[in-house]
């Protein structure tokens, strides 16, 4: 099935989700997006990707920038209230309209019970598979060992924790290892990597270790900007470690390069050539 | 290492290049995060006597004024004095008079932070007295001539052998050929150094976990028994804390116990718990002559008044650190003041202000691993969100950051022109990575490429990608 039939309307009924495809993804790694997109589909929903987004704010917000942030909380909110669900493929960001859009807007005559009737809607990728969706299980395939990361958004604002270990348990050829400490922050926290490069690089590096010791091929996660920086160091180290969104491995759409890989690394299972 | 929080960057890149110091902190990372949990295990009532345990403290901080003015008048009762200080230097001459009056050369101490807040060993030295920390990891740290690394645990920056070397340096007065391999080697020979200066001092100091209203009590606890003979044996006592500390009645400062030992070290009770009530009475057995208590603001009220009230909650159990990678990664030096971790990163800002401070409340993830272990469940990510944007109204943030900032809320806001630019910056960055898929540096990104490599955008960016097959499907 091509990737336009999976985003049309499964039925009358099929609950319409707006999709936040979010800043990262859009300019990144599109292919996550695609692969939500995919998923969505496949748990009976209509999907629309509204163009009128960009980003959720949290660069401004958690720099002090309040004034910025309620900009864009507003931006996201008028975009997104007229659909059933909102989803994001990252716990930071749906945490970010769940958890923080109502706080920052309680004052706001005109938009806090609109801000809560989002936060309401609005929903992590995989945790609206499972918990609202019911999904149990994925059609896909992939062959190899693969540790999971706790985000620590998804993780701890969001209650993400087994959900995604579940849908993985069920795609054919992949044996899912316990990464030791995978709750422990990556060292990513968006601006933090590059504010205080040092101290990102000792946790980074702490994380990574744990990774290599695990011995499995691909390191998985819900949030892009942990993922490219944990993929950034093991590449920086030499290792071979594939890194990827938990969607693409759910969706089955694993042929593009992993995250940092470029075309001279090979697919998964041929880790070869290139410095690594 | 700058004692200032000034200094946090350069203190932190110190840090971590340090590997005693990365043996050292390995102890904290496994031992304290491991015990807290089976702790936690053992007792399945453990959440709700944190709700507990929070409801007391927002109850009594709605009411402190009612409180303290209870708890002193209890105190005075019982023969006791409340000295009201509402800076360091009050609370620091407060001390300094009584000791002067009673004659005293040597005081004793048991662990406070509020000692270290206002800088009151060195207070003390500068006028005559001698001040003997008498809590194991105060007493090396003193040693050292440094400052606590950790609110419960001073010494955890260091490692046995550096202690070891310490103390044969210091105490050169004892066989050189002894042992001092096994960890309870070195707690034998400073308890036998130790008891001499409990003997000889003429003022014990103490901080206090707790001070209770309703019985004019303040209460230590310590796994040592260094607190007991600090307070029982010295002619005074003096119980320094801050006003926080109150809590209405005893029952209240139980249920905190059973949160604080938990969160603290895992231990179910601390080995001592240690209720303290006025001087000695005729009929005690014994007991100090004088019992003062240095009630210290510095900073409080103001915090108390404001959206930081709630750091206020804390009973400086160190659960915060413990579980902190930021501070896993750098000590509690780096942060240049006396309180270090996620709790340090709001107080600091409060006590001493933030543009002293502006470092500590950004130099974390927001991985929130501090509030999900908060025994009275501060919500530390949020404060430190807060001094971000006190920061920021003050124009503290950096200027580039500021810069940077302005430019992409103006592009975010604007999303038809904000997809061009991300379409050129997707292109641009994919070719310049090549066929490698990544970049091991790029101009103004330094913060990413000096330690990592970047890895490159697919080539066209998502909404292009759907525009794109929406137009073919004819849409």
């Amino acid at each position: 099935m091509s990737l336009w039939e999976a985003a049309s309307p499964m039925s009358e009924t099929a609950p319409r989700v707006g999709l936040f495809v979010t800043c990262l993804v859009d300019l990144f790694r599109p292919s996550i997006g695609f692969a939500a997109v995919k998923l969505l589909a496949a748990a009976g929903c209509t999907v629309a990707v509204p163009r009128a987004q960009t980003c959720c704010g949290q660069p401004a917000y958690n720099t002090g920038d309040r004034h910025d942030t309620r900009t864009l909380a507003a931006q996201v909110i008028a975009v997104f209230e007229g659909f059933d669900y909102v989803v994001a493929p990252s716990g930071s960001c749906a945490a970010m309209i769940r958890e923080h859009y109502p706080a920052l807007l309680a004052d706001s005559p005109e938009l806090a019970a609109r801000a809560e009737a989002l936060a309401a809607k609005t929903f992590e990728l995989v945790s609206f598979l499972t918990d609202v969706r019911g999904m149990t299980g994925v059609e896909a395939a992939f062959e190899g060992s693969a540790a999971y990361h706790d985000a620590c958004s998804g993780l701890r604002e969001l209650g993400i924790h087994d959900q995604p270990r579940r849908l993985l348990a069920t795609v054919r050829g992949l044996r899912l290892e316990e990464l030791p400490d995978a709750d422990v922050c990556c060292g990513f926290g968006g601006t933090f990597c590059v504010k205080y490069p040092e101290i990102s690089d000792t946790m980074v590096t702490d994380k990574v270790e744990r990774v290599e010791q695990a011995g499995v091929g691909t390191l998985l996660a819900g949030d892009l900007g942990c993922l490219m920086n944990m993929a950034g160091k093991l590449q920086r180290r030499g290792s071979k470690i594939q890194v990827r969104h938990v969607a693409e491995v759910l969706a089955g759409m694993t042929d593009e390069p992993a995250i940092g890989a470029g075309a001279e690394d090979g697919t998964k299972d041929r880790a070869e050539g290139g410095r690594g | 290492m700058d004692s200032s929080p000034r200094a946090f960057k350069a203190n932190a890149r110190a840090a971590v290049k340090d590997p005693q110091l990365k043996r050292a902190l390995a102890h904290v990372k496994v031992g304290f995060i491991g015990k807290r949990a089976k702790a936690v295990a053992r007792l399945p009532e453990f959440d709700a006597l944190r709700d507990a345990a929070r409801d007391i403290k927002v109850h009594t901080l709605d009411h402190l004024d009612l409180y303290l003015e209870r708890y002193e008048e209890r105190v005075t009762a019982q023969g006791g004095q409340v000295h009201w200080c509402p800076s360091a230097a009050d609370a620091r001459a407060a001390v300094l008079d009584i000791c002067r009056r009673v004659g005293a050369k040597t005081v004793t101490k048991g662990k406070s932070m509020i000692s270290e807040e206002i800088d009151l060993n060195q207070h003390l030295e500068a006028n005559g007295i001698t001040p003997v920390e008498t809590d194991l990891g105060e007493y090396i740290v003193q040693l050292r001539g440094e400052r606590p690394s950790h609110i419960i645990a001073p010494a955890v920056h260091l490692t046995k052998d550096l202690i070891e070397a310490d103390f044969r340096a210091q105490h050169s007065h004892l066989p050189p050929e002894r042992s001092l391999e096994e960890p309870r080697e070195l707690v034998e020979e400073a308890r036998g150094i130790l008891r001499e200066r409990f003997l000889a001092a003429d003022v014990g100091i103490t901080g206090a976990n707790f001070l209770v209203a309703e019985t004019g009590s303040s209460i230590i606890v310590t796994n040592e028994g260094n607190g007991d003979l600090t307070q029982a044996l010295p002619r005074v006592h003096i119980v320094i804390a801050s006003l926080e500390k109150v809590v209405p009645t005893l029952e209240d400062a139980t249920t905190l116990l059973r949160v604080l030992a938990r969160s603290a070290t895992g231990q179910e009770f601390s080995t001592y718990t240690t209720v303290s009530t006025g001087p000695r009475r005729a009929r005690d057995l014994d007991g100090p002559e004088e019992y003062h208590v240095i009630l210290l603001d510095n900073g409080r009220s103001e915090m108390l008044a404001g959206q930081f009230r709630d750091a206020l909650r804390c009973i400086r159990c160190g659960a915060c650190m413990n579980h902190c990678p930021v501070y896993h990664a750098i000590g509690g030096h780096a942060y240049g003041w006396v309180y270090p971790g996620p709790i340090g990163a709001v107080l600091t800002p409060g006590l001493i202000g933030i543009e002293e401070a502006g470092d500590l409340p950004n130099a974390s993830t927001f991985c929130g691993r501090c509030e999900a272990v908060c025994p009275v469940r501060i919500p530390l990510p949020k404060m430190m969100r807060h001094w971000r944007e006190r920061e920021f109204e003050r124009h503290l943030t950096p200027r580039a950051v500021r810069a940077g900032l302005g430019l992409w809320a103006f592009l975010a806001s604007r999303p038809e022109l904000y997809h061009r630019v991300t379409g050129l910056a997707a292109r641009l960055l994919a070719a310049l990575a090549g066929r490698k898929g990544r970049l091991r540096s790029l101009p103004l990104a330094g913060g990413w490429t000096g330690v990592r490599d970047l890895p490159a955008p697919q080539g066209r960016t998502f909404h292009a990608l759907w525009a794109a097959r929406n137009r073919r499907a004819g849409t």
